[in-house]
């Protein structure tokens, strides 16, 4: 029953995970650029909802809105200024540019909101008791999960059925040809950097709700964590994000139980060397080999 | 030949360039002109060069990104200060002391290099970028984890797994000291490390790079970040160069590690995370890929900025985040290079 | 096998000779025996036997996608062979690597040019000695005088071949930079530094005009007798083909349809249905 709670709690971190991981791997696979941003539109969108109910007293669905709003403009912005002007740039100018941005959105936020981190209300509160009170999951998780499932099928089915989605995987095989193709590069390149913006609002949302302290540098660590996740899986799938976030939850809770909470990032990190040595495409990544 | 003349010349106006700036520090430092902050930040600078050059060696000539060279910087920070805080009592002469513990660090940190590159060089991109993040990451745990203590039989070492071990733990005899505190980090450390040891460290590393860059080994490795398959097919062992790139890299930030790591009195391992390699890599692209005096300008630069912004106060971080965004985009954007080529005066092309 | 080539041996032979017939050493360098590789269900390459003798120049044509340049990649182990065996003088090339094949003795050039682009011409050359040369890194970085030497060795000789195309002028030249025709020359050049008894050359005149194409052709044979090495080019350009190669083999869809002489080939059927179609049925 002990392991069945750890294991729940790595699905719920496996789930948060996922969902930052889903919204990486989609800039990744369009973009072809690490975007180190990326973990702090989450603290955004975690500060957002934040003031929302705190300060606004705004209900908890509400303030998830205001978070998602937030960080999609947040995230086009970001895009138009400081990504698109490198679309030619070499990849390495791209990465340092999104270092830049990750410093200016964290101190952004120590100014604004200061050092201290601060408690964050829950969005949805309360526990499930099952098997007479010796399992308890709280609802956060519950709704985490369901989210999360909810998320990728609606990604799949988005890039797979819709026209944008059809054209923002196009794009990510090979821009030239999309465009030649008539489909608008930089509109889907902004349009992919929304969604992966919303995505990291909710995310962050739910981080919060199941770790309550709320500080610049939280979305950090997450997010490289979600990155390690989205490589896992197979950089630029959709399902192989997915499954590698909650790998990555699952992994990283048991090995905090069961191992050395110390060393359980490390563990995680050590896991993530295997797979890609055994697979250097990560679980679900297509290993296409350089022709000659 | 002229390029060949152009390259030495480059070569040795970098010797010169880092020697003459050595010595007007010098003087200005025995003139009393510097202030307690300005003289604390000399070492670090030092560290910091040398460390921008030796990841220049691996991202720049090489032409693989690391995300994870602080672990090195790591590795070599903390065996540096167990070996020059266990010979305390053996050698007397800090100078001696300090120049054995870069040693010590170079080759513990060019040791965890070969087998971390092992793995890693077997990766592609930025496959390859996320595993060596993840290689600092582990170091980092560990050495947070580390317990050291040195007594009258010799060094004692635990790895605190669990959480529960302190340094009472190792048993040490009656005048046996703790280094290492886990957490804590090294902990009582006398600080050795010096500006000139920072200047020769600084002058060595250059030796090793620039006369490697224009020998075999160096063109061997400089072929593969071109095109590797190209360098494959005139017969060049793709997996040996990279790892003598690597593992020299490793070594030279192992090097810089002790030296930083001989600056403080205390320094814990978390010092040394992915932050700070990416702080020595920003140093490495805004300096220019492969651009030796470049990496060197770059440290010194940005390392002073945010001392340099300090009447900003709480805005410095802010300020130096959109620096480095506009100096991305000044010198990368496309349309910041038709501004500037309209505002060369035409005809005037620039080499290269 | 021995290699002796100086500047002024070079500028004495007279362009454009060919060994007289009698003269050239017919005896196999480079042998393939039911050589295949299969790419998923597809058949890239089947049953390709081939036998080039040590001071022979050959071609390989066949239409695009015939599988000439996955050849090329077989000989060089790019791509380990599905089945089939190459006999390189004799001996076997089972289990090596692209790295090893070349210090046995196969060197290329690429059809999709690569050349280190950051670097200088030179030592694009000299990279191509670089097993030639032993120094270690150690003694590079302390500059010990192996290293003087050696370096000043290989600096006339990366000279000495580069003058084969009169490109000494550019030995500074970035690599990158160089028109596409010197890219190249210089890319056969880098070859030819690595000492190879067979030269795989993949489509050396692609993007050339026809005098320079004409050139080429010549220094091609100068090369050959030069060196006395075996050359195997793929090509579509006919009249160099057929002027210079002694034997021709044409591949279709992974399998060789005609093997022989520039005139064989010429008038062998199957070669002209596979290139221009088949004749309509009256």
């Amino acid at each position: 029953m002990e392991f069945l709670s750890y294991l729940i709690s790595g699905i719920s971190l496996g789930s948060v995970y996922a969902i930052i991981a889903l919204g990486y791997t989609m800039v990744y696979g369009i973009a072809k650029m690490l975007n180190f941003a990326h973990g702090d539109v989450i603290m955004v969108g975690g500060y957002m909802s934040f003031c929302a109910m705190s300060y606004l007293h705004l209900p908890g669905w509400v303030s998830v809105l205001v978070g998602m709003v937030v960080c999609t403009l947040l995230g086009i912005i970001i895009e138009a200024l400081a990504y698109k002007p490198l679309r030619s740039a070499p990849s390495l100018a791209v990465l340092i540019t999104a270092i830049g941005v990750s410093y200016l959105l964290q101190n952004s936020a120590l100014l604004i909101w200061g050092a201290n981190p601060m408690s964050y209300p829950p969005v949805i509160s309360g526990t499930l008791h099952l098997f007479d009170g010796q399992l308890s999951i709280s609802y956060v998780s519950i709704i985490t999960v369901t989210a999360c499932v909810l998320i990728m099928l609606g990604l799949t089915a988005f890039t797979s059925k819709t026209k944008m989605g059809k054209a923002m995987r196009a794009c990510s095989e090979d821009k030239g040809a999309a465009q030649l193709m008539g489909i608008n590069v930089n509109r889907t390149i902004s349009l992919t950097f929304a969604i992966g913006s919303a995505l990291a609002a909710i995310a962050g949302v739910l981080l919060c709700s199941s770790y309550p302290t709320l500080m610049p540098t939280t979305g950090s660590m997450p997010g490289i964590k979600a990155f390690t996740a989205a490589v896992f899986g197979g950089i630029g799938s959709i399902p192989g994000a997915f499954l590698g976030g909650l790998l990555l939850g699952i992994i990283e809770s048991l090995a905090k139980a069961y191992i050395s909470t110390q060393l359980s990032n490390s563990i995680v990190f050590a896991v993530l060397i295997v797979v890609l040595l055994v697979r250097p495409a990560g679980l679900l990544g297509k290993y296409v080999p350089e022709k000659v | 030949m002229k390029m060949k003349k152009k390259i030495a010349w480059s070569d040795y106006m970098t010797y010169i360039g880092v020697t003459i700036a050595f010595v007007i520090v010098s003087f200005l430092k025995k003139g009393g002109a510097l202030n307690r902050s300005q003289l604390g930040l000399l070492v670090p600078i030092c560290a910091y060069i040398t460390m921008a050059i030796s990841l220049n060696l691996t991202v720049g000539i090489l032409g693989e990104l690391s995300l994870g060279h602080a672990g090195f910087m790591s590795i070599g920070a903390f065996s540096g200060i167990i070996a020059a805080m266990s010979l305390v009592n053996v050698i007397p002469y800090d100078g001696v002391r300090m120049a054995i513990a870069m040693v010590v660090g170079a080759v513990m940190a060019g040791i965890f290099g070969f087998f971390i590159g092992i793995p890693v060089l077997r990766l592609r991109g930025d496959y390859l970028a996320i595993v060596t993040l993840a290689f600092g990451e582990i170091i980092k745990e560990i050495l947070t984890c580390l317990i050291v203590g040195v007594d009258a039989e010799g060094l004692h070492i635990l790895i605190n797994i669990d959480g529960s071990k302190t340094a009472s733990d190792l048993n040490l005899l009656e005048g046996g000291k703790a280094i290492i505190k886990g957490a804590q980090g090294a902990v009582g450390t006398k600080t050795i490390a010096s500006f000139t040891a920072g200047y020769i460290l600084i002058m060595i590393s250059l030796i090793i790079i620039l006369n490697l860059i224009r020998s075999r080994s160096g063109r061997a490795i400089m072929a593969i970040r071109d095109n590797r398959i190209a360098a494959e097919s005139v017969g060049i062992e793709i997996t040996k160069y990279k790892m003598m790139a690597f593992v020299t890299s490793a070594a030279i930030a192992g090097a810089a590690g002790a030296l930083y790591g001989l600056n403080y009195s205390s320094l814990a391992a978390a010092k040394f995370d992915f932050n700070t390699s990416i702080l020595v890599l920003v140093f490495v692209v805004l300096g220019g890929l492969g651009n030796i005096w470049g990496s060197i300008v770059a440290a010194t630069v940005l390392y002073i900025l945010p001392e340099a912004l300090r009447s900003f106060a709480d805005y410095r971080m802010l300020m130096y985040a959109i620096v480095l965004i506009v100096v991305m985009l000044a010198t990368n954007s496309s349309k910041a290079k038709d501004l500037l080529d309209k505002l060369k005066p035409a005809g005037k092309e620039e080499e290269q | 096998m021995s290699f002796t080539f100086e500047r002024g041996k070079l500028a004495a032979v007279p362009s454009g000779s060919v060994i007289p017939e009698r003269d050239l050493d017919k005896t196999p360098i480079l042998e393939t025996r039911h050589l295949g590789i299969d790419f998923g269900g597809l058949h890239a390459v089947q049953d390709f036997n081939l036998t080039i003798g040590r001071t022979e120049i050959a071609g390989l044509i066949g239409p695009n996608g015939a599988g000439k340049t996955t050849v090329f990649n077989l000989l060089t182990k790019v791509y380990q062979p599905t089945r089939g065996t190459i006999l390189l003088d004799g001996m076997d090339t089972a289990g090596k690597t692209t790295e090893q094949i070349n210090r046995m003795g196969i060197a290329r050039t690429f059809q999709n040019i690569r050349l280190f682009n950051n670097l200088s011409v030179e030592d694009n050359v000299k990279i191509g000695l670089h097993n030639q040369k032993s120094y270690s890194m150690l003694a590079g970085i302390l500059r010990l005088p192996s290293y003087w030497k050696q370096e000043k060795a290989a600096h006339e000789r990366a000279l000495a071949l580069l003058s084969i195309f009169e490109m000494q002028d550019m030995a500074d030249v970035r690599a990158g930079s160089l028109p596409y025709g010197a890219q190249r020359r210089l890319e056969i050049v880098r070859a030819l530094a690595t000492s190879p008894s067979v030269l795989l050359l993949d489509e050396p005149a692609a993007g050339m005009n026809p005098s320079e194409t004409a050139e080429l052709m010549e220094t091609i044979v100068t090369i050959r007798d030069i060196f006395q090495i075996a050359i195997v080019l793929i090509e579509h350009d006919m009249s160099l083909v057929m002027n210079i190669c002694e034997g021709i083999c044409v591949l279709n869809f992974g399998q060789v349809i005609a093997k022989g002489s520039p005139e064989e080939i010429q008038a062998n059927p199957a070669v002209i249905e596979a290139y221009l179609g088949r004749k309509k049925e009256e």
